[in-house]
């Protein structure tokens, strides 16, 4: 498949492809090009960090959407074993923005719920593009709760832009479905995290959202709405959103700053699509971590803790 | 045609409705010249068409209580501007003209009312504020009287009109949505009543926690009401509309809402539904009239 470069990337991959070129020449021709490729390779390292220790927060966005990255069921394939998928809200259909099912993490069953993104075109119309409608809430709803009746901990992935604003979702109750979820999540009796894995899209990830922790992969945001809407809406052009995205502050390390996020989970050089593995590893040691803490409090405890959690979000004078 | 059909097409924008002063008005939907004096006196209710003018606050207490708050809560909070906020003006700039514009600190007015001799926890927002959106502020004051409401096991009323989440506040005043709801959650779980009223327009962030949440929703004629607005919705799809879409009306229809209830039946409504729903316990009287 072809693979999306971004600007801010091409000098990176343009040195990592010379390095391989002389790989192969050292390889074919046998000679010792070891010193060069080191030396090269300190060179790509330094401007890795360069460049991506100096992005702004609109690139940070450009990440969170690159094409490459990894989406929930990459990240399910690569954390968890014995996932079996299950389908439905048992009113409407089954919404195939939101997957929910169970799995096998560290040796105990959990839940997982997450939006999906589509790789290819065929496949982003099928996810309609990670916008769920309100039947994708709704089944997420249902299976937060089966893990609570079977007393099984909830993780959920966030990645989507925001929830579908189409006709059908507005007559099949969009709103009401992401409130009762907001409502219902606040009081589920058994550990819930979640990891923002890409975009923080709104109410739409919201509606997944309430948690007793949440932490954000480095290159993720998370909004309260997208820069490009921010931006039509108070510039009056949706051209402006890289200035929207810096007025909300909307990168992990600005969430982390207005005390949201309970971490920020690093990524590897140049960003989770880059080595996707070593992402999973990052949220999988976060998610066992927060697990061993929440699994061992009560089912009070975990609601109270949740309920203040959100209680203490806000700046405001008195 | 019915007044409700007509309401649709002047609707759109939830601008420009704001009652005008002087003497006389013009209704916005039928170009009817009313006396401003009976306008009131009719709920703001356009005489010959039905249009609901959009009404603030102290006109809602009017209608609906018993003399207005017997105690207000939390009437000082109000927002600052943690992000910094600049677009073409300063957050801080706006909230100042909203505040001049209004004479309120905030969005939203929370309190202890009596309704028909009954105590309620009433909390209503005010569109002309800031487009009466949720930020911290907003969010914090409604999320303290549905607490109150919890510990003095009193039923609650939240009316909406809003746009829905308040940008300037970044994702604050997302996390808002959540903080009300988990307070409603917590109403419902103590048994209580929670009754939802919706006029024009409640939209977004608003919509998606504590207006959709009521145990009744109550909306006004013609409002419009939505997660998405309809111009985001129409230059997502490509298309036009269908006549009424994301209207009282459509909502009803669909099974969103429970009742359409003119302005000036409103109180009844509650009335009626306080009568059916709430037990005797949750029935506090106010003070004997002296």
């Amino acid at each position: 498949m072809e693979h999306t470069v971004l600007d801010f990337e091409k000098p990176i991959i343009e040195l990592e492809r010379r390095i391989a070129d002389m790989r192969s020449y050292a390889s074919v021709e046998k000679i010792d090009l070891a010193d060069e490729i080191t030396k090269l390779e300190r060179k790509v390292e330094r401007l890795r960090a360069d460049i991506y220790s100096n992005l702004t927060r609109w690139q940070r966005v450009a990440l969170a959407r690159h094409p490459d990255r990894p989406y929930t069921l990459d990240y399910v394939d690569m954390m968890f074993t014995d996932w079996i998928e299950v389908h439905g809200d048992r009113h409407f259909g089954d919404d195939k923005a939101i997957v929910t099912g169970f799995a096998s993490f560290g040796g105990r069953s959990v839940a997982i719920i997450g939006h999906q993104k589509g790789r290819d075109t065929n496949d982003r119309i099928f996810r309609n593009f990670g916008q769920p409608r309100p039947e994708g809430y709704r089944k997420a709803l249902r299976i937060m709760h089966l893990a609570a009746r079977r007393n099984l901990p909830i993780v959920t992935f966030i990645d989507t832009q925001g929830a579908y604003p189409g006709i059908g979702a507005e007559e099949r109750g969009q709103a009401e479905a992401i409130a009762v979820n907001l409502r219902e999540m606040a009081i589920l009796p058994v550990p819930v995290v979640s990891l923002v894995i890409g975009e923080g899209g709104s109410g739409g990830a919201l509606g997944i959202g309430v948690t007793n922790r949440i932490y954000a992969l480095e290159n993720s945001y998370y909004s309260v709405i997208t820069p490009e809407g921010c931006a039509s809406i108070l510039w009056r052009t949706r051209d402006h959103a890289a200035t929207a995205a810096d007025a909300m502050k909307i990168t992990a390390r600005d969430l982390m700053e207005f005390n949201i996020l309970d971490g920020i989970i690093e990524e590897p050089g140049g960003g989770a699509h880059r080595a996707p593995h070593l992402a999973a590893e990052g949220l999988s040691t976060t998610l066992e971590g927060a697990f061993n803490e929440l699994c061992s409090l009560s089912a009070d405890a975990l609601i109270d803790q949740r309920i203040e959690k959100y209680a203490n979000i806000g700046v405001y004078t008195e | 045609m019915g007044w409700f059909n007509k309401v649709r097409r002047s609707l759109g924008s939830g601008e420009k409705l704001d009652v005008p002063k002087g003497l006389w008005t013009k209704c916005d939907q039928c170009g009817e010249i009313i006396y401003r004096k009976e306008l009131e006196a009719q709920f703001h209710i356009c005489s010959k068409c039905g249009f609901h003018f959009r009404i603030g606050i102290d006109a809602y207490l009017e209608i609906l209580t018993d003399g207005g708050f017997l105690e207000e809560f939390d009437s000082k909070i109000r927002s600052k501007d943690p992000l910094g906020f600049v677009d073409s003006k300063k957050y801080t700039d706006r909230l100042k003209a909203a505040q001049a514009k209004t004479g309120m600190m905030e969005a939203v007015r929370t309190g202890l009312v009596e309704i028909d001799g009954r105590q309620v926890i009433l909390s209503v927002l005010d569109f002309s504020f800031l487009g009466g959106s949720m930020g911290s502020a907003v969010g914090e004051k409604i999320a303290r009287a549905t607490q109150r409401a919890t510990e003095l096991r009193l039923p609650l009323v939240i009316i909406s009109s809003s746009g829905g989440a308040r940008m300037q506040e970044g994702i604050l005043s997302l996390m808002q949505l959540a903080k009300t709801s988990a307070r409603l959650a917590e109403l419902r779980e103590a048994g209580l009543l929670f009754i939802s009223v919706v006029t024009h327009p409640t939209t977004g962030g608003v919509t998606a926690s504590f207006s959709m949440l009521g145990d009744v929703i109550v909306a006004e004629p013609g409002a419009l009401i939505g997660f998405a607005g309809p111009r985001v919705i129409m230059e997502t799809i490509g298309q036009e509309l269908p006549e009424g879409f994301q209207r009282s009306e459509f909502l009803l229809e669909k099974g969103f809402i429970d009742i359409i209830a003119l302005r000036s039946e409103l109180k009844q409504t509650l009335t009626t539904l306080f009568n059916h729903l709430l037990n005797e316990s949750e029935t506090v009287p106010g003070p004997d009239p002296a």
